[in-house]
Formats: structure tokens, sequence, C-alpha cells
């Protein structure tokens, strides 16, 4: 009889492995295996793991094997993730990649986190991040940057994976686990997948707990997925959102299923082109994109509109000071008092001044101070009172534009992944969040989706604005540019040593 | 907005971390850049403008006052870098 291919476990998407695993035709333990063999082989390069929870994933898989045995399977059963690790896991080493949570090991488990085990996933371990999510390349990792699988055509020059979320959008686009939690400030979800060629999905802000989750600026931070498809989005999305009494800013609304929503048409769907988002110097190939993503739209049967926010073009230098200012204010409680890094000093204050010093990284520095700064006394209201009125506008805009569309299609980031220590000037590294940042000032639902590649090879993201909790009909969207664009592989596994 | 190196060290001070000469001096050609940039938001015209306090139109939920977490002395402790019968130790605060 002639030799059946055998496909690696891995290169399933979630939802196929997820059928798998519920027919009995693939096992948890099996599948568990094979993207731990796939981090052992490939972590190294790439950085994307920073800790593997190896006998905790097949404990668990063992479990989820057991439960769909007795009939028992649950949404997730079985399925391995990778977990950011800005989400506090119980027992399990939790630092949001700083020196300053060094060795932290909380005594409680993140309400997202969570719901993905009451769900019958299967944890791989934590994965890499911008420390304390300040940043947009995974280059202020206390744990070192992460490695995008991704290189431009014929080059061997490490690009970033774009951040905070690096490590999860590397991890699911090198095939090491089958999705991961991610969070997004100000587009730490979209950014990086845009950059490897994943999906990624900030929700509306509320629709996820942020109880467990490391604090960053609280108005802005939620929480969301990373993984290869749409659909596969869809189904970890149902999974965290919900309302969360530990959370006060947790909306107490109804969670769709967003994986059915997904069969719906998208005739007649009003889509919105923001113009503001035509930027001067937006480089020629995104601009390309862009004008194909609308095309795919119109061939779908869509409607499309030029609508307008006038106040986009502020809400990055907004952002740049409520983000520090909450961000000064969440990270207070680092103080190597309760936990954490402690280094001694003369009295109190010394200890205070000492152990921040030594536990923060410079990106992490730059932003409390500046935090301080607008808050200070005399600059308050110049400062801080004014961002807030102009947030005020940002979020205007949206609700007018979104009374004659129903979704809005914007680029995902101004361009490719770039060099790893290619930018060094902090407004030039501010500017990649550019399109991303105005979705969190107005806690809208965001979603990127590979769109194409650029000259030298590498992904792009167009992404699509939701109204408040119609995340349901941004999927939808999602899924004409993934049916459009096709699913995107990653380059031939570079990262990972051969065999022996 | 120049930032200057007075400037600097007391944002430090007041956000209790400790800075060292050559940081300071990078952090005042920083904080200086940021600080020009983010300066565009004075083109905006923001009079009667309510500035904007929480996302979504939630209405903050209450709960009756009782006690719904609690008797985990030891989980709050573990983490700590010095303990001493039950409590956080710190440095003398008071002679």
């Amino acid at each position: 009889m002639p030799k059946t291919k055998t496909t690696n476990p891995t290169d399933l998407t979630l939802t196929e492995a997820r059928d798998a695993l519920q027919s009995k035709s693939l096992s948890s333990v099996d599948l568990t295996r094979a993207h731990l063999e796939a981090i052992a082989a490939g972590n190294e390069q790439l950085n994307a793991f920073i800790e593997v929870t190896l006998e905790k994933a097949l404990a668990m898989a063992e479990e989820s094997d057991a439960r769909i045995g007795r009939g028992e399977a649950r949404p997730l059963e079985g399925v391995p993730l990778g977990i950011k690790d800005l989400f506090c896991t119980r027992d399990v080493h939790s630092t949001a990649c700083s020196n300053i949570l060094k060795g932290f090991q909380p005594p409680y488990e993140s309400t997202v986190t969570q719901k993905l085990w009451d769900s019958g996933a299967v944890m791989l371990g934590k994965l890499n991040m911008d420390e304390f999510a300040m940043g947009s390349s995974n280059e202020s990792s206390a744990r070192g940057p992460c490695v995008n699988p991704w290189r431009a055509k014929g080059k061997r020059k490490k690009l970033v994976p774009g951040g905070s979320s690096g490590g999860s959008a590397a991890a699911v686009a090198a095939r090491f686990c089958l999705g991961a939690t991610a969070s997004d400030t100000g587009g730490s979800i979209r950014q990086p997948a845009a950059l490897t060629g994943t999906v990624g999905v900030k929700p509306t802000y509320g629709r996820c707990s942020r109880w467990g989750m490391v604090a960053f600026a609280s108005s802005l931070d939620q929480a969301g997925v990373i993984t290869r498809t749409v659909k596969d989005s869809a189904i970890l999305l149902r999974e965290i959102c919900g309302h969360d009494p530990k959370d006060s800013t947790s909306a107490p609304v109804d969670v769709p299923d967003f994986e059915a929503a997904l069969d719906e048409t998208v005739k007649g769907l009003r889509v919105g082109v923001p113009k503001e988002y035509r930027l001067d110097g937006m480089s020629a190939e995104m601009v390309a994109l862009w004008e194909k993503g609308i095309e795919w739209f119109r061939d779908a049967g869509a409607e499309i509109k030029e609508v307008s926010l006038p106040h986009m073009r502020y809400a990055l230098p907004a952002y740049y000071i409520i983000a520090p200012a909450e961000a000064s204010s969440n990270l207070a409680r680092y103080d190597g008092v309760r936990y954490g890094l402690r280094v001694d000093g003369n009295d109190l204050i010394d200890m205070y001044e000492r152990t921040r010093a030594e536990g923060f990284g410079a990106e992490v520095k730059r932003r409390i101070l500046m935090g301080t700064y607008v808050l200070s006394a005399g600059y308050y209201d110049a400062y801080y009172l004014k961002a807030q009125k102009v947030r005020t506008l940002i979020k205007q805009d949206f609700d007018t534009a979104f009374e004659d569309v129903d979704v809005m299609l914007t680029p995902t980031t101004p361009g490719p992944a770039f060099g790893i220590n290619e930018k060094q000037d902090p407004v030039e590294m501010y500017l990649n969040d550019i399109f991303t940042v105005p979705i969190n000032m107005a806690g809208l639902p965001g979603l990127s989706v590979p769109a194409g590649l650029t000259e030298s090879g590498l992904p792009l993201g167009l992404q699509l604005i939701g109204r408040p909790y119609d995340e349901a009909t941004m999927l939808r969207a999602g899924q004409v540019i993934e049916d459009a664009a096709g699913m995107f592989p990653a380059p031939r596994n570079w990262w990972a040593k051969s065999k022996a | 907005m120049q930032i200057d190196e007075a400037t600097v060290r007391h944002i430090a001070r007041l956000a209790r971390i400790k800075i060292g000469k050559q940081e300071a001096a990078n952090l005042e050609r920083e904080l200086t850049a940021i600080l020009d940039w983010v300066d565009q938001l004075g083109e905006v015209d923001t009079e009667n403008v309510a500035p904007l306090t929480r996302i979504g139109d939630l209405t903050l939920p209450w709960r009756t006052d009782e006690v719904t977490a609690g008797g985990c002395q030891d989980d709050i402790l573990r983490n700590a870098p010095m303990t001493e019968d039950g409590f956080f130790v710190v440095p003398k605060v008071v002679e």
C-alpha cells in the first residue's frame, strides 16, 4: 500500500484541529506534543516563548483526551495555546517581561485565561512581549527581543515581529501554537498581527475582563487574540468575552456566536473608507493594497462610502499623553515592598528609587516620567485635560461616521516589519501605531487581516474597525479579505534546528 | 516645551526613580522631543468640549458592602521580598 502523506498536526488551523479532536481523529496529547517539539526546535532562534510549561501542557492534554473519550468535550477541548506574559496565570511565572516582576508567581488566574481553561484549552507556556506592553517592536522586553519568522526575500536580516504582542504573533506565525492571547492598548495586537501575516482581534473596550491582566493604561487596555485565520479568532474570542463582576469596566453584554456570524453575506454592507487615513508619505504598496481591499468588498457586494474622521491626526499625540499618565499611576504599585524585585537602600525612599531604577527598562522609565510630568501640578490642564478633551472629539468623529457605515477599512500599519535595532528614536517608533491608536481612544473593536505581500515578500495587513460590541460584523467583513487574499504560510522554517 | 535637567530630576523624584547623569541627559533630550511633538494638540479648539472620562456608556456597578475575598494571608505574602510574622518588612520609616 502506498504511504499516505502524513501532515504535521502543527499545520492544522485551530478550527481544523478542534474538529479533528472532537471527532477523535487526533488526540490532544499528540497535538500538544507536536507543538512542544516545534517550540523545542525553533524557539532558540525566535525567542517567542519565554517559559514553556511542558508538564502542565501534557497533563492538561491528557485530561482533555479523557473528557473527549467520555463525551464531555468543551468548546476548546484539547486545543494548545500560548499565553502572553501579561496575563497572570496561577502558580506560573507572570512578569509582563519586566525585571521588576522577575520570578513572580501569581496566586490567582486572570479571568481571560481562566475562561480558556474552563473551555478545555491547553497551556503551552508564556509568550514574549514588550515590557509592560510598552512598545511596537518587542525590543523592550527584559527577556530579549523576539524575532519575526518572516524575512525579506533572499535576506537573512532579523526583523521585529511588532509589539507589544510580538511573542504571540511570532509564535502563531511559526506554528508554535494554534492561537494566542494578546493585549492591545494602542495597537499591540493588530500591529504585530499585520507584521507577521496573522489575524489579530482587539474587541470592544469592556468586552473582555481586564482582571488579572497586568495593567498598562486602564482606559485603553483590552485583551484579544492572535490566530492564523479569521474563523480561528472568532472561535477563541467567543470563549474569552463576557461580563466579569471582578472588573467594574467589564460590559454586561451578551456574547454572540462569532463563528456562526461568519457565514452571513456582506451584500449591502456599508464599508467606510476614512479619507484622513490617506497620509502623505505612506508607501505606494500600502496604498495599492488598500485599494485592492476596497475592490474586494465591492466584488462581494458591499457598498463603499468615504467617511471623515477630522481629528484622527491628533489621536497619536493625545495617546502619548493619556497612556503614559495612566501608566505612571498603574506602575506606582511596583515599589519593592509586596512583590517583585527589591534593591536595598539607605531608607524607604531610597529603596523605592533604587528598586524602580533597576527594575524598569528605558522605555518604561521614559513613559512613567512622561506620565508623571503631564499629571504634575501646573501641567495637568495643559496636557492631560487637553488630551482627554481631544479624545472626546475623536470619539465623536467615530460616532458620526458610524451613522453612515457598518464597518471601516484602513491599513493596519504604515509599512512592513523593520529590522531589529533599526528604529532608535521614540517618536519614530510611536508612529507605527498611527492607524491603530484612534480605535483604542474611542474604545472600538479592531481587526487586522493579512492582505498581501510587499515586493520584498513581507506581509501587510488591512484593518477593519467595528461599531461598539459589533465584533460579529467586523469579523464577517474580515472573512472577505481572507477569502480574497488567501491564508498566509510562514516562510519555510529557517528557524528550526534540523532533527537529529 | 524645553525640559531641563532640573525638571527631569524633579519628576524622577516624584516618580521615585533614581536616575544617573547620562540618563538624565538622554531623558532631557527625549522628553523634550516628545513634548514638542504632542504640542500640536494646541491646534485643536477644545473650548466647550468636555473631557472624556469613561469609554462606553456604562455606569459603574454597585454591590453590597461585604467582604468577597480574604483569608488568604499566605497568598498575599508569598511573592514578597521580605516578611516576618505575617507582615511585609520595610526599612525603618520612623525613628
